[in-house]
């Protein structure tokens, strides 16, 4: 074993076997990541059941302000940028390189999209005094102020991730484009895939339970 | 395959947005939830592969979920049994 | 290439030179030494603040420090050794150095994530520091609500900010950790053949990436709190901050496990090869390692029986807190039962884990005195509890730490340190922390709350007693650094295998190549087959 009589994959790395040995290690180390991001957002969601729980009212109210059908759009755009990045995975396995490039620029445009409704989703909150702060609408109920505090912090930290998604997808869609991805080496196109349908994942939740509360008996 | 899981994500969606509308009583948050969690499911079998992927990662995909319901179900067990016993005075 | 490979058959520390090639490293080994460097430095600042402490406390009147220095300089001991120090210390030095090395892989799965993971560190402490530089904090280690949200004016904001970048330094090794774990194992090496310090720090990194996360956002919501004026917490807007104690706790409870832990798996590797036998009972401990991090997960309420949780909650929190002592008891009893008729051999690493028995076993029993939910009524914030938890955290993680680096030195440097230095400085640092914290039981038990300057004249004389302990265990330290940077200097060189241990660790050279091996191995043998041994290359008595 220490003189390889095969040659080594030029991307593979030194410490690795072979290129399944890296490739499930990257799988790997991807999902648990994830784990750790479940449990980033969870207590979030932690705190989202809590007052849920202590203001019932007031979160149907405050969630009535939210505009749903931004929120919905921004969930189709999602679904569909999750599709696209499947396809790209996909491509990037079957050694299609124009195929590639075209479905993960499809995917950054609709992450971009998303960012874009969000930004005027939020210019409004600014407009009606629902940020919290020494400006929030006094008028409003008790716990309102939670709901957007808490609205505020998952949906940034959303966008967050989006943002550091379009910068990892930035740095794919290069090599991609170089041709560095193909039926041998399509690890990093499938770990930034992995990461992407996450954060699909966390919006999908954050849909029903921030924007769709207020939408009966208002 | 994709492409009618993407169907299918499209359809929950709708529906999910429908059944908001109507009022179900102690119902709506379980549906709503249960909408999702299918959504999100459907995402991580077919999407992210979980389906023809190591046992491995299916546990480390279900461990976070089942750690999250760690941390709920203790500390909704702290907030819900407080009002168990009477505060003298209240 | 023939050029670069023979760079791979040196030793790591030489090749190749220079600051650069240290700085970019992807070398897990070298990561290990910087990472060893920067926690003794922060170990030594941390340990500059519980000196001012221990000053402040000789006399009850609050002379030395005025009441705002004191509540920074507790809180900056807390927070530097907590974040800075102690959850860092084996998984990052000994774990990064030894965890490849013990499965036969050549590196961990991701070695620039290893590397970022250091950065992540420095930048983490840099922040925190810069926290101590622009007026401190004085929240205690803790940040509790509402007084960190709205009431503290020192530089919570930059700390909490701090403490959330070093979270991510924590989870990126626990995650290498366990990608290496599932994926880069020799030939051969089962689960159940890999040395039990490798068990630990598995159960170690599940903590450290199920755990980390949640302390990360809570701080983040505090700072946010601080700085956007978002109210989650705050109980003018109808927030509830004992939500902040639970997600707090949530993670800090299980922290203490990322302390004694990996603590726990260098005593099982010590043991082992200090009696020369294989460990009793190998699978329950590790396995108890398992059940420690899974448990520890359930208990985390045992710091709120005072904080209006509901007490149904508590009840439970308190059995649940009871369970965990059955785990880390199959481990005391399964240690005892290894050197039970062994052939105990006194080198120094044997004086450090009999230290970490003795202090682990005081700590882990009063610690059940305060998962009593009735009991802990009157112990809540008292000394007793800063006692308790430093005899786990520093009589069980330090100690712990200190025999590791005491044993694997050689494997890491190259050099033996001087064995009757080691062992003076074990019983010093033994004795001396005894001095310092037993009295603290006495004193707590008497109603002395903890974080205040000045206290009742009558509890002197425990105060003095415990100062006087902790220039002894001052000196223990100092002595530590001192003889152990002079063996890089004037030591010997060490042989491959000094304690005569068995672990693929001792089968290559003391230090070893950049790539641990020249030839990859086949493991076939049981983890401690101490029958087959080979003898000690170093004098036993
Ligand atoms: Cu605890």
């Amino acid at each position: 074993m220490s003189t390889p009589t095969t040659t080594r994959h030029p991307k593979l790395q030194e410490h690795f076997y072979n290129m399944d040995q890296q490739l499930e290690a990257s799988t790997l180390g991807m999902w648990v990541f994830l784990v750790t991001e479940v449990m980033f957002f969870g207590g979030l969601f932690m705190a989202y059941i809590v007052y849920r729980h202590m203001y019932p009212h007031a979160w149907v109210e405050a969630s009535h302000e939210l505009n749903w059908q931004l929120g919905g759009l921004n969930t189709m755009v999602l679904i569909v940028s999750s599709l696209t990045m499947a396809l790209a995975v996909r491509a990037a396995m079957l050694s299609e390189k124009k195929q590639q490039v075209f479905y993960l620029l499809t995917t950054m445009a609709l992450g971009t999209v998303f960012l874009v409704v969000k930004f005027f989703e939020y210019k409004a909150k600014f407009e009606h005094h629902l940020v919290p702060g020494p400006h929030f609408n006094p008028a409003l109920e008790q716990g309102m102020q939670i709901f957007f505090s808490l609205y505020f912090m998952m949906t940034g930290i959303h966008a967050a991730h989006m943002v550091i998604g379009l910068g990892i997808m930035t740095y794919i869609v290069i090599n991609a484009a170089k041709g560095t991805y193909n039926a041998e080496y399509y690890g990093p196109v499938e770990v930034a895939g992995l990461y992407w349908h996450f954060v699909d994942i966390v919006w999908i939740f954050l849909f029903p339970l921030l924007y769709l509360l207020g939408r009966h008996g208002a | 395959m994709c492409v009618s899981v993407f169907l299918a994500l499209l359809v929950f969606t709708a529906i999910t947005v429908w059944v908001a509308g109507l009022d179900l009583g102690p119902l709506n948050t379980p549906v709503a939830l249960g909408i999702a969690v299918t959504k999100g499911t459907l995402v991580v079998l077919f999407f992210m592969g979980v389906r023809w992927n190591t046992p491995l990662t299916k546990t480390v995909a279900i461990s976070g979920f089942v750690w999250l319901l760690i941390l709920f179900g203790i500390t909704m067990g702290d907030y819900l049994t407080r009002g168990w016993l009477g505060v003298p005075g209240r | 290439m023939s050029n670069e490979a023979s760079v791979h058959e040196q030793s790591y520390l030489g090749a190749p030179h220079g600051l650069a090639s240290w700085l970019l490293t992807k070398d897990h080994k070298r990561i290990a030494i910087l990472y060893l460097i920067s926690i003794t430095i922060f170990f030594a600042v941390g340990g500059t603040f519980a000196a001012m402490i221990r000053a402040e406390l000789v006399t009850p009147q609050g002379d030395l420090l005025s009441s705002d220095l004191y509540n920074k300089v507790f809180t900056l001991h807390g927070v530097i050794m907590i974040f800075f120090f102690l959850i860092p210390s084996i998984p990052a030095t000994l774990g990064n150095f030894l965890l490849p090395i013990m499965i036969g892989a050549k590196d961990l799965a991701f070695p620039r994530i290893n590397l970022l993971s250091w950065y992540i560190y420095v930048i983490g402490a840099t922040v925190t520091l810069a926290a101590v530089f622009n007026g401190g904090v004085d929240t205690g280690w803790t940040f509790y609500t509402p007084y960190s949200s709205m009431s503290s004016n020192t530089s919570v904001t930059t700390a909490a900010l701090g403490v959330f970048i070093t979270g991510f330094s924590s989870i990126l090794t626990g995650f290498n950790f366990i990608v290496t774990l599932h994926r880069m194992r020799a030939p051969g090496m089962t689960w159940f053949r890999l040395p039990l310090f490798v068990w630990a720090q598995y159960a170690t990194s599940l903590v450290m990436i199920l755990g980390t996360p949640v302390v990360a956002i809570t701080v983040l919501l505090v700072a946010a709190e601080r700085a956007l004026h978002l109210g989650i917490f705050d109980p003018k807007i109808g927030g509830d901050p004992v939500l902040f104690q639970h997600l707090f706790w949530f993670y800090s409870h299980p922290a203490v496990y990322i302390m004694i832990l990996p603590a726990m798996g260098v005593v099982s590797e010590l043991v082992a090869a200090m009696s020369r036998k294989q460990i009793f009972g190998y699978s329950f401990v590790a396995f108890s390692s398992l059940a420690i991090a899974i448990i520890g997960f359930l208990v985390w309420g045992h710091h709120l029986f005072v904080s209006s949780q509901s007490i149904y909650a508590g009840l439970v929190f308190s059995i649940i807190t009871m369970m965990v002592a059955v785990p880390s008891a199959v481990k005391t009893f399964n240690w005892t039962a290894t050197m039970y008729k062994g052939a105990i051999s006194w080198e120094s690493p044997t004086f450090w884990i009999f230290g970490f028995m003795g202090l682990f076993l005081v700590g882990g029993l009063t610690g059940l005195f305060l998962g009593a939910m009735g009991l802990d009524i009157h112990l809540t914030d008292t000394y007793f509890v800063v006692a308790h938890f430093h005899y786990i955290m520093v009589g069980g993680g330090v100690m712990g730490f200190l025999g590791g680096l005491h044993f694997w030195w050689p494997k890491m440097t190259g050099k033996m340190y001087n064995e009757t230095a080691g062992k003076i400085a074990a019983m010093l640092v033994f004795f001396g922390f005894n001095a310092t914290f037993f009295p603290q039981f006495i004193v707590g038990y008497m109603g002395m709350p903890r974080r205040y300057h000045a206290y009742p004249p009558e509890f002197q004389f425990f105060n003095v007693l415990s100062s006087a302990g902790a220039v002894l265990l001052g000196i223990g330290y100092t002595m530590i650094v001192i003889y152990l940077i002079y063996s890089l200097i004037k030591g010997p060189k060490a042989p491959a295998n000094p304690w005569g241990a068995t672990g693929l660790e001792w089968k290559i050279p003391s230090p070893p190549i950049t790539h641990n091996f020249s030839e990859m191995p086949v493991v076939t043998e049981e983890a401690y087959d101490y029958q087959h041994a080979p003898a000690p290359q170093r004098g036993v008595k």
